[in-house]
């Protein structure tokens, strides 16, 4: 299929909008999961739309989700009162039936018991709110205390005098804009792939990190860049006891290859020094 | 970017996906909104429901039938229009012309103390008339392909590249 043709042809711009029928939709799904050109054309077609319907809105509507979330918040809370209440009917007929006296007495007694059980469930809710809003400030703050860590970790790890940083270049074939860079250290056998200028991983695919002898050339699999999504810094830490002259990173279906796809080699650099 | 990881854990019912969910697009929604049913706060209404119904049916979002936006978009377009056809609606607004998504930008523009009102006036400048109908048709009131070619007496390829070079003139803007 010739990819610049199909991006000219507008199909994608019908795609985003929504205005294709299902069966070619379907279609695009399917050749933006295969195409990392096609998925990058399709977010820059949507962040432009997008932007320009976010200029015809009234107002910035941050606001709203605060009451958003109290009904979805509420649809919970709301189911538990429910089947106390026909208790509360068979009381009221015995109260018929002794007298209108009673009855009035019993009215407010109901009433209290009510407002009671409502006070009850009301601040019941509010517990298991505060409660999830703890939970959730805590283990906000433990990820918080992880990636610290971490980071420095990795910090040191690249500060160390024995590390040496290797840049990895874009490769015109594939990747002319990418780069990345490898931060070994030899003498401690730990490799950091700082992947930031790499672009997102389509769908299926993962990043392979490959150490490189030269002469003959000899690659051997170092790793993979595991949950690039996910990862915040992309800095990745890898176990490398290879006497590496160099290091690749290339494109690989989930889980990896045994040896690299070079059609798909992202980015290669040298050990200098 | 489409926030994959974000939607996956939404669908697992998780409200701090959720929010970011709307973080991020419940202002361009909120713009689609309004420019079908051009009332603040039914608008606000509106959008609440949509966000309910994106939280609620988030589970039969499949990304093999389209964008997550996209996804969005129809939910919002179509709870506008459901609205703009209820009876209350008809008898409280019988004068309503058609809206149309320039107006609000222009109306919009028209403020000058606001700070976006340059950004907004860009796009009203750079947009031919054409494109103007043909992204008010495609993008904000939700025609297929073959509506738009009816309703602007317009050939189905010509809606096709025509819709393309006005969105590549938006992605100009963006650029700058």
């Amino acid at each position: 299929m010739d990819i610049q043709k199909y991006i000219s042809s507008g199909v994608l711009e019908l795609y985003v909008c929504g205005a294709l029928p299902e069966g070619e939709g379907r279609e695009v799904s399917k050749e933006l999961k295969k195409h990392p050109e096609i998925k990058k054309e399709v977010e820059e077609i949507e962040a432009a739309l997008s932007q320009l319907s976010s200029a015809a809105a009234p107002y910035n509507p941050n606001e709203v989700l605060k009451s958003i979330q109290d009904k979805i918040g509420n649809k919970k809370v709301h189911r538990l009162p429910q089947e106390k209440r026909s208790r509360n009917n068979w009381v009221v007929y015995i109260g018929w039936a002794a007298s209108i006296a009673l009855l009035i007495g019993l009215f407010s007694l109901i009433k209290d018991n009510n407002d009671l059980r409502k006070d009850l469930n009301q601040s019941n809710a509010k517990k298991v709110v505060l409660e999830e809003e703890v939970n959730e400030a805590e283990s906000k703050a433990e990820d918080a205390e992880g990636n610290k860590q971490e980071a420095e970790k990795m910090l040191a790890a690249i500060r160390n005098e024995n590390t040496v940083k290797v840049k990895l270049k874009g490769q015109e074939k594939v990747a002319p804009n990418s780069y990345a860079a490898a931060f070994f250290n030899p003498e401690e056998n730990k490799l950091i792939i700082d992947a930031k200028g790499l672009p997102e991983p389509p769908e299926g695919k993962v990043y392979q990190v490959w150490s490189l002898t030269f002469d003959p050339l000899k690659p051997t699999s170092v790793g993979l860049l595991d949950r690039f999504d996910q990862n915040e810094k992309k800095l990745f830490q890898l176990a490398n006891a290879n006497s590496s002259q160099g290091f690749g990173i290339t494109l690989e279906p989930t889980g990896g290859s045994k040896t690299p796809t070079m059609s798909q080699l992202y980015t290669l650099g040298k050990v200098t020094g | 970017m489409q926030p994959d990881g974000l939607i996956s854990q939404m669908q697992e019912k998780n409200p701090k996906a959720f929010e970011r969910i709307y973080e991020r697009y419940s202002e361009s929604l909120f713009g689609i909104i309004y420019s079908i049913i051009n009332d603040k706060v039914l608008a606000e209404e509106i959008l609440q429901d949509v966000f309910m119904k994106i939280w609620d049916k988030s589970d039969t979002y499949d990304s093999s039938k389209g964008r997550f936006f996209t996804w969005t978009l129809n939910i919002a377009r179509n709870a506008s229009i459901d609205k703009m056809r209820s009876k209350a609606f008809k008898n409280k607004k019988k004068n309503l012309t058609a809206d149309y998504f320039v107006d609000i930008l222009e109306e919009k523009s028209n403020f000058v103390d606001r700070v976006d009102a340059v950004g907004v006036k860009k796009y009203i400048k750079i947009l031919k008339p054409y494109c103007k109908k043909i992204i008010d048709l495609l993008y904000f009131k939700g025609f297929t392909q073959a509506e738009t070619s009816e309703e602007l007496d317009m050939p189905l390829g010509t809606v096709k590249t025509r819709n393309r070079n006005c969105i590549k003139k938006l992605r100009e803007i963006l650029v700058e």
